[in-house]
């Protein structure tokens, strides 16, 4: 895939760099910084990661940093959990979030809720990352997007990164910060280059949490997407342009806290709002913000609100049913001229 | 490992001729009650400790061992043509170790001279005071002051004896039946008690449950209900432990039940893979709710789990404070400085209800209960021991529990009285550091109910 030439407008680059490259330096560079950060997770070692996420991790820092644990999910995250308890720094990987459905007890009672718990007592500064949501052929099992599950619980942070940007600077604050944060990837973006500045390939650099990105500034519509999404609506924009449509994206960047200000900014601005996002409809992250819209931009919507959303299914396997089940770059198009009003109501 | 063959055996090999374990041979021994040695003889400080009897059925498949051994995966592996099943029960159960007989009688006279008298007698108070605190808080609760509440009746030898061996570094990670560790290290009975009322002076700020204490300072990590989840968690900080190269281990304690959840697995294989130094003590009390253990598992308990992990243990009779506090000993010092985690098993009997919301005498006898609680009393069975060697008398005894008595009824007043955790309390510590939307709704509740007061509890300040 090549990286949006959109994006080209809005960084001063030096450079290129692939989002798993991001990845690595982020996780590298904070690893050399403080020596109680140390990864762990299934084949992050020997294996140079399953996605070659921490591909020379183990090489640099040995052992007792990088270590390559036995399977079992709930295990290593209570370990992990156990050793935040304690002061250490863990940056947990699970192969895939759907994988840390066996250990969403240790992720929610054990991490998130304990700060409140112990009433102060107990601090969880753990990372926890990995691939989330569709990838390629992977079907039901390996395809769900958690964001609306983890967003919804305090105690928690959530996070999802877009660009090789958002990979380096959102992770770098995931393991700085005191609280357990919850950081999805997504695999199809790991190969994906984009450019990157001067500033953003300094080990200081660091994103604020809480704070989303206008990756595209426009003045009739506001869409907001996180991860991959970002691509498509990007990709969107550039269709609906040459209609005469002047499309805003938001890279949410971040789930938990959601960044309501910037959103609702956007929307006073553009008066029509589309979300998009790859997970199920139902409870999702864009009934979320259209709540959030709804609640403190009512007067300023000129329609309602359109959600693109990953059909309410199961993944399939099958090519031809994978791709009607994920929003596609037409899907988008289409729901932006609904909000326009540029064609008629339910299609 | 420092194994010593019978002499028959040992004479045999001398002669050059190959031991053969017939069945007869290993009938033989479990007869004769040959003692075996199974720990380093580093440990000749404690000489009561060497006594421990072993089962060898697996001698009966070594019959026919080829010469040739095979070097598989860094394990040498020996062929056989005998085809043998590993028996899914040896012909004797694990020994239980054990200082002091039911009625308190040491059971090796001489070793008397390794006890500390002020030691004993101050386990005995703090066991006491753990007795009648459970009493007075049970109590408590039945009559409606408190909400709820889990009492540790019966397993007081366990909860002293432990924390007694530990240091005040090493760092503890309970189920919840577990007061008494954090009791002996100075948590006050009137902290249980704020606690328990979730008032403005509970540490843990009137968020949890009654009996989930927790203290950084003194080591105790807040109880979490979910079952078995700490023993992973406890073997991560005796990760961190070892990182730091402190003097210091990991305490994990958990009952029968939680070795039935896939985290005990997890927490005893990551720990000997790890080299994490952290025990890992299981209160066997027979009972996980109404579960009995013989519908728990199938092994013999829970200690002859540990060499399945590569994890050294040992069982040993939970109510006997004595045997408890050495096993403990000693499994602390190979932990911290062999690196290695060790497994407890401590028999005994969970006397009490599972907690407040349970009655046991649905799915148990209550004579069972009763003969527990009155011939099989830890607490009795120590002050026997103590009054025997004339270290404790009865006037000691009504002096101490009369005025646990006064205290407690004190320490319950006191926190009845006092006010609840302010308004503020509801929304700290989500995060480290309060978010920007947590403060508005903050505001927004406080002028709510300062414009409605009469709709909210009187009893919750403000502030």
């Amino acid at each position: 895939m090549q990286s949006p030439s959109s994006l080209r407008s809005f960084c001063a680059a030096a450079k290129e760099m692939t989002v798993r490259d991001a990845l690595n330096s982020a996780i590298d560079e904070e690893m050399s910084a403080d020596s109680k950060v140390y990864l762990m997770g299934e084949e992050v070692g020997e294996y140079q990661g399953a996605y070659k996420i921490s591909k020379g991790l183990l090489q640099k820092f040995g052992p007792d940093r990088v270590l390559d644990t036995p399977i079992t999910e709930a295990g290593f995250t209570g370990i992990g959990v156990g050793s935040a308890f304690y002061g250490l720094k863990p940056i947990v990987e699970f192969m895939t979030f759907n994988f840390a459905m066996q250990a969403i007890d240790h992720i929610i009672n054990s991490a998130a809720k304990t700060n409140y718990m112990s009433a102060g007592q107990i601090s969880v500064p753990i990372v926890f990352r990995g691939p989330n949501g569709a990838a390629a052929g992977v079907a039901a099992q390996h395809s769900q997007c958690f964001a609306a599950w983890y967003g919804s619980c305090p105690g928690l942070k959530v996070l999802s990164p877009y660009s090789a940007e958002d990979a380096r600077g959102l992770l770098k604050a995931a393991i700085r910060d005191p609280d357990p944060v919850v950081f999805l990837e997504n695999e199809i973006l790991y190969g994906e280059a984009f450019p990157v500045s001067a500033e953003v390939l300094d080990p200081s650099f660091v994103l604020p949490i809480g704070k989303a990105k206008i990756e595209r500034e426009g003045t009739d519509v506001t869409v907001t997407a996180f991860s991959k999404m970002v691509g498509y609506a990007l990709k969107a924009a550039e269709i609906l342009e040459k209609e005469g449509i002047n499309v805003e994206v938001i890279n949410l960047r971040s789930i938990r806290p959601l960044d309501r200000a910037t959103i609702n900014q956007s929307v006073r601005k553009t008066n029509r709002l589309v979300t998009v996002e790859e997970g199920w409809p139902q409870h999702g992250i864009g009934a979320e913000i259209c709540t959030s819209v709804v609640e403190e931009s009512f007067d300023y919507l000129d329609a309602p609100v359109e959600r693109i959303t990953g059909a309410d299914v199961p993944m399939p396997y099958a090519a031809n049913l994978e791709r009607m089940a994920v929003p596609q770059i037409e899907d988008i198009v289409r729901a932006v001229k609904r909000a326009c009003s540029r064609s008629a109501r339910g299609k | 490992m420092g194994w010593r063959l019978p002499l028959r055996t040992a004479l045999w090999t001398l002669r050059g001729k190959q031991p053969k374990a017939t069945a007869d041979m290993v009938r033989e021994l479990s007869h004769r009650r040959e003692v075996y040695s199974a720990v380093p003889c580093h440990l000749h400080i404690f000489p009561i400790l060497k006594r421990l009897q072993s089962s060898e059925p697996e001698r009966a498949c070594s019959q026919n061992m080829d010469e040739e051994m095979n070097d598989f995966m860094g394990r040498k592996v020996s062929y056989s043509s005998q085809m043998c099943f590993i028996p899914e029960e040896s012909t004797n159960s694990v020994p239980c170790y054990r200082l002091l007989s039911t009625h308190g009688d040491l059971l090796d006279p001489s070793s008397i001279n390794e006890l500390d008298k002020e030691l004993c007698i101050e386990m005995y108070r703090k066991m006491v005071t753990l007795q009648v605190m459970d009493t007075i808080f049970y109590d408590a609760q039945r009559q409606g002051r408190i909400s709820f509440y889990v009492t540790t009746i019966g397993e007081e030898a366990i909860n002293i004896g432990s924390a007694a061996a530990l240091n005040a570094t090493d760092v503890v990670f309970s189920q919840y039946r577990e007061p008494g560790v954090l009791m002996w290290r100075g948590f006050t009975l009137q902290q249980f008690a704020n606690q328990c009322y979730g008032n403005e002076y509970d540490l843990g700020k009137g968020r949890q449950m009654p009996v989930h204490y927790g203290s950084n300072e003194l080591n105790y990590l807040t109880v979490s209900s979910p079952i078995a989840t700490q023993v992973p968690q406890a073997v991560g900080a005796a990760y961190g432990l070892k990182m730091d190269k402190k003097d210091a281990c990991a305490v994990t304690y958990f009952g029968d039940g939680g070795t039935s959840e896939g985290d005990f697995h997890a927490g005893m294989n990551f720990a000997a893979v790890l080299g994490a130094p952290v025990l890992f003590i299981c209160r066997n009390n027979g009972w996980a709710i109404s579960t009995p253990t013989s519908e728990q598992f199938r092994s013999d308990g829970v200690a002859i789990k540990g060499q399945a992990y590569g994890v050294r243990s040992i069982r040993v009779d939970g109510n006997d404070a004595l045997a408890v506090y050495f096993a403990v000993k000693n499994a602390r010092k190979m932990a911290v400085e062999e690196f290695r985690p060790i497994l407890i098993e401590a028999l005994t009997y969970r006397v009490g209800h599972h907690s407040t919301s349970d009655d046991s005498s649905k799915y148990r006898s209550v004579d069972e209960i009763e003969y527990w609680r009155t011939r099989r009393d830890p607490v009795a069975r120590l002050r026997m021991f103590l009054q025997s060697n004339r270290w404790w008398d009865d006037e000691n005894e009504d002096l101490l529990r009369q005025d646990l008595r006064t205290q407690m009824m004190s320490v319950l007043h006191n926190a009845e009285s006092k006010k609840k955790p302010g308004l503020s309390n509801l929304f700290e510590d989500v995060y480290d550091v309060i978010p920007q939307n947590l403060k508005e709704q903050e505001q927004e509740t406080q002028a709510i109910v300062g414009k409605y007061p009469k709709d909210y509890p009187s009893d919750v300040p403000l502030d």
